[in-house]
Formats: structure tokens, C-alpha cells, sequence
């Protein structure tokens, strides 16, 4: 009998196949590459926003009256507002705004709504599945723009509130989507083998049937970050996210509304901004699902 | 003197899948087993045929303790499986496996060989050198150990099938349900997987419950053989008895179907009987005998009472009406 | 549409796949699958087609209705003449005419191939419809005319069945209503891929019988796609085995159960579990090739107990070993080569294997 001494790693050209593998699914659709593209951009865009942006002192406090309202030149590409300040580089730290949001967002919800989702469609029957579910169904009944205005009107207007006003409402989404799956898949045979393995219920849910429903979350999550990017910008907007000085996109936006439609560049390009970026996370979104879906043949 | 490893009495699983109306004034059951009765000795192969809605994969789900018998019992060695409310104690659980029929939905498509055997050892065994035991367990299947960093998916079904009753021994079990384990697997390795089954059974005196509606398979495999009609045993005999000298019209419409590959075996097979009509749905059993409707030797006692099991020579049983005092062609 | 009666080698067949060749492209490369089938059809004939799983008996069923997925599946030779024409070539009308007139094919699992919303009457009557060429008829009509096969095929009290919905009906009954719905315009050929699989062995002979009596009542052919040569050898009268993307053997049933000449068709002979008992034999070892690099010659070789060196550098063609039957395998290659292209060899023909599957070569095994 013979031991071997496997390191429990795959082995490189594995993983190297792997990867290709998934390429492929990923780029069979030319979108779906625009799409990564797209979001790698904005990435790079605002990590790197104060060597690359051309004016990155004008996302702070500046002021500029002699080049104020100054429409797109050479010089300033996408103009300049009211006060004289670069559109452009501000919506390089606008994007940082927009992304930490959709992050920050995500990060809280998943751990909380995906283990609900688990606990409750394991369950399923009992009044675990009951308790959660219900509870799920009422934050799901409040209209979520009206829940995060309510929120974030009862709370001093800012970017931190305004994500935890998105949070609150946006986690039983993933409660909902994981439930779904668990309740179905707790009923295949690998279930009942780890059951009559003797396996523990913690292992099951999470060891079992948690990794089958990795890729629809990974696939939400990329279109969540598009929603709540757009939510956040439409909180910021309605003034209760981003607060002015600071060039959060929607707010941006809903400084420049009032100088249309002769500066129009005020509010355009912060809304284009969001239009890109909303469109580019959708795009990856859509690639990341056909990357996950099984092969046929 | 061979012990009896595993127990059934009188068994009964029902189902309640709806009501009549919306005041759910009487519950629509399915009666998947009806009062079954048999026993598996020690280092035996007892096997369960039958068709769809014959409840014989409901017999295997509950010995396993997927679902809790309504009425009636199941001991391993004595001990009852279903005593108290807390579910099986792992002592237990180690004792009685499974294998599915279907590799492709037993085996957690997300995780590792490697990984599907060691659930097992992490739960009954505390010993550290797991690696080595997986190697050792990979190796009785017969399969390479690199196929540890594998997932299910890169494997063929006849592997896959492997893996699934490597798994199964992990646990260092001794009575075995394997329910339908080569359906769903090509004929061309079927073979390899039944072989490797008795030989393991050989090596580890492992006691086995073969479920399959391949009833040429059943010939070469179990050493009884019962066979299961909506939810009640027909017919009980040692293999070669059972189908040398089927007593009950149900086992020899059954025989007489077997598509075989050769003419000395269509001798063997009894005279044709066409079944007609179609297999009464599980929640309809007709009254008396259940199989009364499609049965070409009915008689008017037949559709009203329900025949007991009458013992026809040693270790042969049969529940029908020819046999028994009422209606007495014995 | 007159067809004709018997089986007349003079006949035109009503189907030929000629050296069909179907690849699918995929991750690290293309998949050759089908790599130059021949197969016939003749009118009135009941072919069955026998193969493991992955061997591409659907492959090559779906190519002859054209219906594999286009990306990624290529057909970058062959022809599949239908009555005389070619159905690779065909443009969309006269295709439509030979799925909706000509050709039609039942599947494996009728639960999934029946839509669970909607009633028996609705799926036939759409059918119905699609075979009428434009022709405006009323629902009375239609309904009238979705009775024809359901009669047919024997379903008990068929008004009633009209307006049930699949989930209400058993798994014979819905395979009866596939086959009904295969039969309403289509009278010619009949492709039935694993009809019997997902059905219990009684219901299963029932559809095989019924599939029997539409043969000899309405003249129509059948090609039956199965894993089971049990099966095979009460249903029909040619068999073809496949292996890989290869037909390797087709002879009348009779003789290939009676002297089953290539060396797989062998193997699987052995692998049925017999009811003279005897113990199980251990099947053929190894796994079907990768397609994406299958061996080169015969595809087989890897897996053949009597592989020569000629077998792993050529592709045998088929051999006639009598009139009743033809074997693709270079122990049998007395006799001139059947098919097209490259000379025949001159080696000398080895000597053919012990005829009959009979159980007294079977391993003993240990039951307990």
C-alpha cells in the first residue's frame, strides 16, 4: 500500500485550466467583455483618482470663479461647474463614492441574508422557515426608495446613513434568492447521503448546499452592485446621500439641474457617469452567469 | 447459524399528499408500503424488486431514516431504529449506509473527491491519517489516488458509482442498501461495479439490501428474492427457487417480460402474460388484492378480500388468493 | 406518398446517412463525435440502433431532423438522403414539410418532452395544425382530427384524455400520447430514442408492442434507439451497433444474436446479466474515447481484447461477412470492403470469434 503525500491544492496547470475554461464561457458574449472592461476602468479610475484625474485638488473645497461654467475645452474635458471645478476629475472620486457604496453595501448584506435564506429553506415546513420568511416578506413589501428616504430623512443626511438605509431593505433579496435554492436543493440525494453519513446540520447547510448556490449569489451581486450604485445616486440627488461639497455623482447631478439646459455639462456627464457605470456592472453580470451556467454537450 | 442483521415488521409508510377539498375534511394518502415483513441474515443479499409505485425505494428510505415508518418496525440486531424522538444515533448511522441510484446527484457536484470521502471519516472516525485511509478506500474501488483532486463531474458514471460505495464504506458499515446501484450506469460496466459489490461483501462480511427492477441482474446477485407490488410483498423464495417456480401470477408476468439476449434463457422465462392496462396509481389501491385488476387468474373473492402469506415449501413464500385456505389450490 | 412494402435490397431506401460527420466545438477544441456513420432505412423496416451512453446515436437522430443546437455543432461532411433527398441541403420549406409529413421522433423522458401547462387536446391540436400547410380549420375540427391518433394508440376513453393535462396521466400513457403525437401527419419514419427507459418493463413492453403494431398496420418505419439488447432482439429486424461516433456492426437480428461478430458487440453480449444465472461478467474495461482526441484507426483498439497493429493506424471500413451482415473490424476483412475510398488491404483475414452469447464462459461469482 502505498502513501502519498498530496498537498490538498490543485495542481497549477488545474487551476490554470479552470480559469481558461471559464474564460471562454465569460467571452463567448463580446458584451460581456465590454462589460469587465468597463468596470475594471472605473476601478482603476477611482482607485487611482488623485495621480490620474487632471485636477484632483477639485474634488475638495476649490473654488475658481474666473473658470466657472466653462464649457468642454481642451482644457477642462468635460467643463467646469458653477464654482469653477473639473467636472472630469470629479467624477474620478465620484466613482469612489458610487463603488464603496455598492461594497460596503454588499459586504453587510450577503452575510446576513444568504445564512437566513440557508437556515430558512433547510427548514423549509418548520417555523424557522416561517419566522424568517415572514419577516423577509415585510421588509420586502416596503417600497424600497420610499424606505431608504424614510431612513435616511430620520437620520442626519450622509454617505454612511444613506448605506445603511440601502442595507436595511436590500438584504432580504438575497434571503429570498437563497431560499429558493435551499429549499430545492436540500432534497438531493447528496443531501440525504451527508444525512445519513450523520453529517451535522452546520455542515450540510453551509458544506453542502451553501457552494451550490455560490454562483447565482456571485451573479446577483454583480447586478446588485449596478442597483445599488443607482440607488445611492438617486438618494444623493434627492440630497440625502453624497452632501455637496463632495462630488457624489448623483449629487452632482442634482447640482447641475438647475443650469440646464445652457450648461448642460453640468449635469450630463455626472449622469452619464452613472449610466456607464450601471451598464457596465450589468454587462459583467450577464457574463458572469453565462460563466457559471454548466456546460452542455 | 447465521444471525438476522436487519429486521422489517409489518412496516407501513403513508403519505399524506393533500386533502379532498379546502375544508381538508379527509386526507388524500399514498400508502408507499402497506405492511411489509422480512428479514436480511448476516453476510446475506436479500433482494427487493418491483416496479414504480411498487414502494420498494420507500423501504430503502426508511431503513436508512430518511423518513420515520408510520406503523410497524425495523431492528438492526436487535436494537429498534426509530427509538425515540431525536433521530439516529450515530453508532447507528455508522452501521446502516447507502447507495443511490443515480451517482450524478449523490455525489455534491461543488466539492472534491477527496473531499465527498472524507466527510465520513471527519464524523466516526477520530484518527488524524486521513489521507491515507482515503487512499485505501480509493484503492478497494479501484480507483487511481490523484482522482482526489477530481470533482464528480470529470468522472464517468461507473466511477462516479465508485466513489458513491467508497464512501459508503468509510464508514466501516455492515449492512449495505444499494437501491438500484447500476440503473442508471451502461451495461458495459455494470458488471465491474456488481463484481467489486460482492467482492467487498466477501472481504468485510458486509449484509446487503439489492434493490432493481433488472430482474436478470437479481438472478446473479441476491440470494432472496421478494417482490413488491403497490406497497405489499407478493412473493418471497431463495433466487433460483423464485424463478424456476414463481408462484404468483404477478412474479410470472414480470418473469415473462424480461427482454434476454438468448434463447436458452427465453425457455426459461414463463409463458407469455401480456400485462394490460396500467399500474393503479398509489393513491387508488384497489379493494381486496391489489393486484386484482390486472390479474389473469382473478376470482370473485379476489376484489374483495386481501390475501395473508402462506408458506408453499421452506424459505418460499407467496400472498394470493390460488394458495391460501380460501382459495385452496395447494 | 405511396411507400413501399418489403424489404427488397433493390429498393431505395427511405432513409441513408451517408459518411456523416458532426463535431462540436467546445473548450480546448472541437469534439469530433460522429465520425462517418452509414446507416439505412427501409420502408416498413423496424431498425434498431444499440449503443452506450455517449456512443452519438442522438447525435446522429437529431441531425436527420437538423435539430442539434448550431453553435456548437458542426456538420462538416456527410449527406442524409430522405426519399431521395437530401436533408443537409434542404431549405427551410421542404424541411419543415419532412418534420411535419415525413420523419418524426418520440424521446426518452415524455414528461419533460409534454408542456405540463397545457392539456393533452392543446399540444396534439398544435400539431395538428402545423400538418394542415396553412389549411384553416376549425377547433371542432382539430379536435376531431387529434382523436385519429390517439385512437391509434390505443389510449382508454381518448375525449377524456383530450382535455387532461400530462401531470394527470401515468408515464405509459404519456409516452403513448408522444407516439400519438409523432403520428399525426408523419406515416413514414419513426424515430423512437429510448422509448422504454424511463417506463416500468410491463409498461415497456406495452409501447414496444404497440410500436410493433403500428409497424405492420400503418406501414410506417421505425428506428429504435436503446441501450438494452433485450430489447433489441424482440423488436426488431436489423440491428445497427454503434460505437463511438461509428457504426461498427449491423446485421439482420437473428444473425447478430446468433453470431455476433465484432469484438464489442461481443463485450456487451457478455455484459448482459443472464437469467441462467452464472454470476455477472466484469463488462468491457477502459471508458469511452475523448472526443476531442480520440484514437487514431479504429476507435476501439484501445478497449479490444484482439487489437492488431493495423487497428491503431487505420480506420476499418466495413466488411461484408454474408449477406445478413456487415462488421467494421479488420478480423473480418475477407471479402471486398463495402464502402468508399482507400484500397482495400491484403492481409490475410483472421479467424472469426466464437459465435453465440452463450453463459457457459461467464466468471463464476460468489453469492452469498
Amino acid at each position: 500500500m502505498t502513501v502519498q503525500a498530496k498537498s490538498p491544492a490543485l495542481p497549477k496547470s488545474k487551476i490554470m485550466d479552470n480559469l481558461g475554461r471559464n474564460w471562454y464561457k465569460f467571452s463567448r458574449n463580446s458584451m460581456s467583455i465590454i462589460g469587465l472592461c468597463t468596470v475594471l476602468l472605473v476601478v482603476f479610475l477611482a482607485v487611482f483618482a488623485p495621480w490620474v484625474a487632471p485636477y484632483p485638488e477639485h474634488a475638495g473645497k476649490f473654488v475658481d470663479f474666473a473658470n466657472a461654467s466653462t464649457s468642454p475645452c481642451r482644457r477642462y474635458l468635460f467643463g467646469t461647474d458653477v464654482i469653477g471645478r473639473d467636472i472630469l476629475s470629479r467624477i474620478f472620486f465620484g466613482f469612489r463614492f458610487s463603488l464603496t457604496m455598492g461594497v460596503v453595501v454588499l459586504a453587510v448584506v450577503v452575510p446576513i441574508g444568504v445564512p437566513l435564506g440557508l437556515i430558512a429553506g433547510y427548514n423549509q415546513g418548520t417555523w424557522l422557515d416561517t419566522v424568517i420568511m415572514r419577516i423577509t416578506d415585510i421588509f420586502l413589501a416596503v417600497p424600497p426608495l420610499i424606505l431608504a428616504l424614510a431612513i435616511a430623512s430620520v437620520l442626519t443626511p450622509n454617505l454612511t446613513n444613506a448605506m445603511i438605509a440601502v442595507t436595511l431593505m436590500w438584504w432580504p433579496w438575497y434571503t429570498r434568492l437563497v431560499y429558493g435554492l435551499a429549499s430545492t436543493l436540500r432534497n438531493e440525494f447528496f443531501v440525504s447521503s451527508a444525512e445519513a453519513l450523520g453529517a451535522s446540520k452546520f455542515h450540510i447547510i453551509f458544506g453542502e448546499i451553501l457552494p451550490n448556490c455560490i454562483s447565482p449569489i456571485f451573479t446577483k451581486m454583480s447586478l446588485d452592485m449596478a442597483w445599488v450604485i443607482l440607488l445611492g445616486s438617486s438618494l444623493s440627488f434627492v440630497g440625502l446621500g453624497v452632501q455637496p461639497p463632495k462630488p457624489g455623482l448623483g449629487t452632482m447631478v442634482a447640482g447641475g439641474s438647475d443650469y440646464l439646459p445652457e450648461q448642460w455639462w453640468i449635469s450630463v456627464f455626472p449622469a452619464l457617469a452613472i449610466v456607464v457605470l450601471v451598464l457596465g456592472f450589468n454587462l459583467l453580470g450577464d457574463g458572469l452567469r453565462d460563466m457559471f451556467a454548466a456546460e452542455e454537450v | 447459524m447465521t444471525t438476522d442483521i436487519l429486521t422489517v415488521t409489518d412496516l407501513k409508510k403513508y403519505f399524506v399528499i393533500g386533502y379532498s377539498d379546502i375544508l381538508r375534511r379527509e386526507p388524500i394518502t399514498v400508502k408507499a408500503v402497506d405492511g411489509i415483513s422480512f428479514t436480511v441474515k448476516e453476510g446475506e443479499t436479500v433482494g427487493l424488486v418491483g416496479e414504480s409505485g411498487s414502494g420498494k425505494s420507500t423501504v430503502a428510505y426508511t431503513t436508512i431514516g430518511m423518513y420515520r415508518p408510520t406503523a410497524g418496525s425495523i431492528s438492526f440486531r436487535g436494537q429498534d431504529l426509530f427509538e425515540g424522538k431525536k433521530g439516529r444515533p450515530l453508532a447507528l448511522k455508522k452501521e446502516i449506509q447507502i447507495v443511490f441510484q443515480d451517482p450524478g446527484s449523490s455525489l455534491n457536484p461543488r466539492r472534491t473527491i477527496k473531499q465527498i470521502i472524507e466527510l465520513p471519516l471527519k464524523i466516526h472516525r477520530r484518527d488524524e491519517n486521513r489521507q491515507e485511509q482515503i487512499v485505501q478506500l480509493l484503492e478497494m474501488v479501484e480507483l487511481p489516488p490523484d482522482y482526489m483532486q477530481k470533482y464528480p463531474q470529470m468522472l464517468g458514471g461507473g466511477e462516479k458509482q465508485m466513489v458513491a460505495i467508497a464512501r459508503a464504506l468509510a464508514t466501516d458499515p455492515s449492512f449495505i442498501i444499494l437501491d438500484e446501484p447500476t440503473s442508471a450506469l451502461d451495461v458495459s460496466i455494470q458488471g465491474k461495479i456488481i463484481n467489486l459489490l460482492i467482492r467487498l461483501q466477501d472481504e468485510f462480511h458486509l449484509s446487503y439490501l439489492f434493490i432493481t427492477h433488472d430482474l436478470s441482474l437479481m438472478r446473479n446477485v441476491a440470494s432472496r428474492v421478494a417482490i413488491m407490488y403497490l406497497g405489499k410483498i407478493c412473493e418471497v423464495a431463495k433466487a433460483a427457487e423464485f424463478f424456476r417456480n414463481p408462484y404468483h401470477p404477478y412474479t410470472q408476468m414480470l418473469l415473462s417480460s424480461i427482454p434476454v439476449v438468448s434463447e436458452e434463457e427465453e425457455k426459461l422465462k414463463p409463458k407469455k402474460i401480456i400485462s394490460t392496462g396500467e399500474i393503479p396509481s398509489p393513491v387508488n389501491i384497489p379493494t381486496g388484492c391489489s393486484f386484482h385488476l390486472r390479474c389473469p387468474e382473478k376470482m370473485a373473492i379476489c376484489s374483495r378480500v386481501d390475501p395473508v402469506m402462506v408458506e408453499m415449501e421452506e424459505g418460499h413464500t407467496v400472498r394470493c388468493h390460488l394458495y391460501d385456505q380460501e382459495g385452496g389450490r395447494r | 406518398m405511396s411507400t413501399l412494402t418489403g424489404l427488397s435490397a433493390s429498393a431505395a431506401p427511405l432513409l441513408e446517412i451517408k459518411d456523416l460527420h458532426v463535431h462540436f466545438d467546445v473548450y480546448g477544441g472541437t469534439l469530433k463525435v460522429l465520425d462517418g456513420v452509414y446507416f439505412t432505412v427501409h420502408s416498413g423496416e423496424k431498425v434498431g440502433l444499440v449503443g452506450e451512453t455517449g456512443c452519438g446515436k442522438t447525435t446522429t437522430m437529431k441531425s436527420i431532423l437538423r435539430i442539434l443546437p448550431m453553435p456548437p455543432a458542426r456538420i462538416p461532411g456527410g449527406e442524409i438522403y430522405f426519399k431521395g433527398q437530401d436533408v443537409l441541403k434542404m431549405g427551410a420549406d421542404k424541411l419543415r414539410q419532412v418534420r411535419s409529413e415525413g420523419i418524426s421522433m418520440i424521446f426518452q423522458d415524455p414528461t419533460a418532452a409534454l408542456n405540463p401547462v397545457f392539456t393533452i387536446g392543446q399540444q396534439l391540436g398544435a400539431v395538428v395544425k402545423y400538418s394542415m400547410e396553412g389549411k384553416k380549420l376549425s377547433r371542432k375540427e382539430i379536435r376531431e382530427q387529434a382523436l385519429i391518433p390517439l385512437k391509434e394508440v390505443s389510449m382508454p376513453d381518448p375525449e377524456r384524455m383530450l382535455d387532461s393535462y400530462p401531470i394527470q396521466l401515468s408515464g405509459g400513457m404519456r409516452q403513448r400520447v408522444c407516439i400519438a403525437m409523432a403520428l399525426v401527419a408523419s406515416r413514414e419514419l419513426l424515430i423512437a430514442d429510448e422509448p422504454g427507459t424511463s417506463l416500468d418493463v410491463t409498461i415497456e413492453d406495452q409501447i414496444l408492442r404497440l410500436l410493433h403494431r403500428l409497424v405492420e398496420e400503418k406501414d410506417v418505419s421505425v428506428i429504435l434507439i436503446t441501450h438494452t439488447l433485450g430489447v433489441v432482439r424482440e423488436m426488431t429486424d436489423r440491428v445497427y451497433v454503434m460505437y463511438a461516433g461509428n457504426m461498427v456492426e449491423v446485421a439482420s437480428t437473428e444473425e447478430l444474436f446468433a453470431r455476433p461478430l465484432h469484438p464489442y458487440t461481443h463485450g456487451l453480449m457478455d455484459a448482459v446479466p443472464k437469467l441462467t444465472g452464472g454470476g455477472v461478467s466484469d463488462g468491457i474495461p477502459g471508458r469511452i474515447p475523448d472526443y476531442l482526441n480520440p484514437p487514431p484507426g479504429c476507435r476501439f483498439h484501445p478497449r479490444c481484447p484482439r487489437a492488431m497493429d493495423i487497428c491503431r493506424q487505420e480506420k476499418p471500413r466495413f466488411y461484408k461477412h454474408n449477406d445478413n451482415h456487415e462488421v467494421a473490424c479488420f478480423l473480418y476483412q475477407d471479402g471486398s470492403p463495402l464502402r468508399s475510398g482507400g484500397s482495400s488491404d491484403s492481409l490475410p483475414s483472421g479467424s472469426p470469434l466464437r459465435s453465440g452469447g452463450s453463459s457457459d464462459s461467464l466468471p463464476k461469482g460468489t453469492l452469498a
